[in-house]
């Protein structure tokens, strides 16, 4: 089978961590990755495992646009609005990593087909990939009013562009629960908890159902369901135990283990926006693929 | 005009007390709180959901009256008294602080975990734009060693804090570890500084002197012990005594006295006291808002709201991880049933 080329943008640890599971794709082939340090950790590595290390950013990278289709941009949100625009020109497709949010918000449980079409998706925050899934696992079956998220990380997962600007979280997070999870109103909390040895990423999902449409069972199953599909790419996602119901209320509870490429596993909420990016991408491949067989 | 103050109060029973009320304040009683306050010449009065701004949600506690009617209530009575309002960076935004400008509040509280100061610089910075004085609240203060909480400190400082604050929001720290605290902020920080205490091991008060000794200015105080857990130090009490000592704070002890007897204890659904609930937070160091939430967790699932607060503290959980409270529980209680089967 062909493989469709990629790169990434940004030799950090959420570049560094895509690295390693694009090495495993079947349909991607990673062929650059792009920094601004040549002496960064990443950087080394793409050159120790024998990719194109450009150390110039984007501009450097499009002196030869050849190297790929795809690129992923893991640098920060406002970096993203240069890059953005200089790869849009040149016809790559952009998967946004950062909170910049210029495409429509993708969560890869969700509502991944509908955008394969666009130059530029938004992969919202960890805390979305994390909980709009479930947000949405109950709005397909009983419509929810009211959806809030809270979701816990240890310090050490948090890097200093999450922590200076934490209200993108907030913000980017609550919009994605109505856009996507479908809630008519949706609220996002994030705690950073600062635990040794350092906890999971833990997320609490409170869903408020409209009146007369609670069906515990249907919601039960449509939120099983949903478990095995995040599941299915992020392997360390799981419910922490059964979903409680109370009246109109369904609290779910749910921990993301990270798979422990580049990032240590209590970073679940960094493993889950790097498998979603990596999951998204794959789509994206088989579309174009497909077409090209047609 | 008033004598020169040694120490600036805050009043936080509109905002700490929130909790101890589940949130259930409604517009006349703020006005009423801090007409009273304003008249007994209170510096500062917070005023916020007990979580602070966008605290209102399933997690925390909804509001019965959104907060910033209340903001907006306080600050149409308050001509001497400033209105303060609390934020938690990962809660509320820039937004709602903005929002909470406008309607009149003068001085934000921009509170983090103990070792969490660098999610706040921005939230300090437009506070500091939009005219506010700024308070660096770094709460769970007995979660860090003395050379974190001033590595911290000095962060906020950095960020634009004009006061930064040592925050016993367990109720958990002893007069001396209060004292090396604020002494080891007082040496290497240039700003004010603040302490806030929890009474749960009935050690507000004493806590509180200490922190003065030690050269604490600004000092939190809830009237009647309004606040999270068994309350904080109780405002009229703490005038009386410094008063005694010599310390002037220019607030009216009188005026406090029949405010809280008059306004304040009418509103509490029951008195303020050291319950084994509230002794069990300041045991085991565990955040104060937890109490409530707790002994209904414990009711639900037919266990000791004790055993839950103690293995909260165990796991080292921090103020807002409220949803954790239903899970420890579910926890135990399985492992019970599983006893018994």
């Amino acid at each position: 089978m062909s493989k469709v080329k990629v790169a990434i943008l940004g030799s950090g640890n959420i570049g560094t961590d895509l690295m390693i599971k694009l090495g495993r794709s079947d349909v991607l082939e990673l062929t650059t990755v792009i920094g601004i340090d040549p002496d960064s950790d990443g950087l080394r590595r793409a050159r120790e495992l024998g990719y194109t290390a450009i150390d110039s950013g984007v501009d450097g990278f499009l002196e030869q646009p050849e190297l790929a289709d795809i690129v992923f941009d893991a640098t920060s949100a406002k970096a993203h609005l240069y890059n953005s625009k200089e790869l849009q020109e040149a016809g790559k497709k952009v998967i946004d990593m950062t909170p910049a949010a210029i495409g429509p918000y993708v969560c890869a449980a969700v509502n991944m087909d509908e955008h394969l079409d666009k130059d530029n998706i938004n992969l919202i925050t960890c805390g979305g990939q994390a909980t709009i899934p479930m947000v949405h696992a109950v709005n397909r079956v009983a419509p929810v009013e009211y959806a809030e998220i809270v979701a816990t990380i240890s310090s050490r997962s948090a890097g200093p562009g999450t922590r200076a600007n934490i209200d993108e979280f907030t913000e980017t997070t609550s919009r994605a629960i109505e856009k996507v999870g479908g809630a008519k109103k949706g609220k996002a909390i994030i705690i950073l908890n600062p635990a040794e040895p350092p906890i999971l990423m833990r997320d609490t999902i409170y869903t408020l159902v409209e009146e007369g449409k609670m069906d515990e069972e249907a919601i039960r199953k449509s939120i099983q369901d949903m478990t095995e599909v995040v599941k299915s790419y992020v392997p360390g996602y799981r419910l922490r135990t059964e979903p409680f119901f109370d009246g109109n209320l369904v609290t779910i509870f749910v921990e993301v283990e990270g798979a422990g490429d580049y990032l240590p596993k209590y970073a679940g909420n960094l493993d889950i926006m790097t498998a979603a990016g990596v999951k998204v991408a794959e789509e994206f491949a088989k579309n174009v693929l497909a077409k090209q067989t047609v | 005009m008033t004598k020169q103050r040694d120490i600036l109060l805050t009043e936080v029973a509109l905002r700490d007390g929130s909790h101890a009320i589940s949130h259930q304040f409604t517009v006349d009683q703020v006005l009423d709180v801090t007409k009273a306050l304003n008249d007994a010449n209170v510096p500062y009065i917070e005023v916020s959901h007990g979580d602070g701004l966008a605290g209102s949600s399933v997690q925390y506690g909804l509001s019965k009256t959104n907060e910033m009617e209340l903001i907006e209530a306080a600050a149409s009575v308050a001509d001497k008294s400033k209105i303060a309002v609390l934020l938690l960076p990962g809660i509320g935004t820039l937004h709602e602080l903005k929002e909470a400008a406008n309607l009149g509040a003068k001085m934000a509280r921009i509170a983090t975990h103990v070792t969490e100061a660098d999610v706040s610089p921005q939230h300090i910075a437009y506070a500091k734009e939009l005219g506010m004085e700024t308070v660096g609240f770094l709460m769970m203060a007995h979660m860090a060693p003395v050379e974190k909480l001033v590595e911290q400190a000095k962060l906020m400082e950095s960020y634009g804090a004009d006061t930064v604050y040592v925050v016993d929001s367990a109720g958990y720290l002893l007069p001396d570890q209060v004292r090396e605290r604020i002494r080891a902020l007082k040496q290497s920080i240039g700003v004010n500084v603040g302490f806030h205490a929890h009474n749960n091991l009935s050690l507000a008060m004493a806590n509180t002197l200490a922190a003065i000794e030690e050269g604490a200015t600004r000092i939190d105080g809830s009237v009647r012990c309004l606040g999270a857990g068994a309350g904080n130090t109780q405002t009229e009490v703490l005038v009386a005594v410094l008063e005694r000592m010599g310390i002037e704070t220019g607030v009216d002890l009188y005026k406090m006295m029949d405010l809280a007897e008059d306004i304040v204890a009418p509103i509490l659904q029951s008195p303020q006291e050291i319950t084994k609930d509230s002794l069990t937070l300041g045991y085991a160091g565990v955040y104060s808002s937890f109490a409530l939430h707790a002994k209904r967790a414990a009711k639900k699932f037919d266990i000791d709201s004790r055993d839950i607060l103690i293995e909260l503290g165990k796991r080292k959980v921090v103020g807002g991880q409220e949803d954790m409270i239903v899970d420890v529980a579910a926890e135990i209680a399985a492992k019970k049933e599983k006893v018994l089967s």
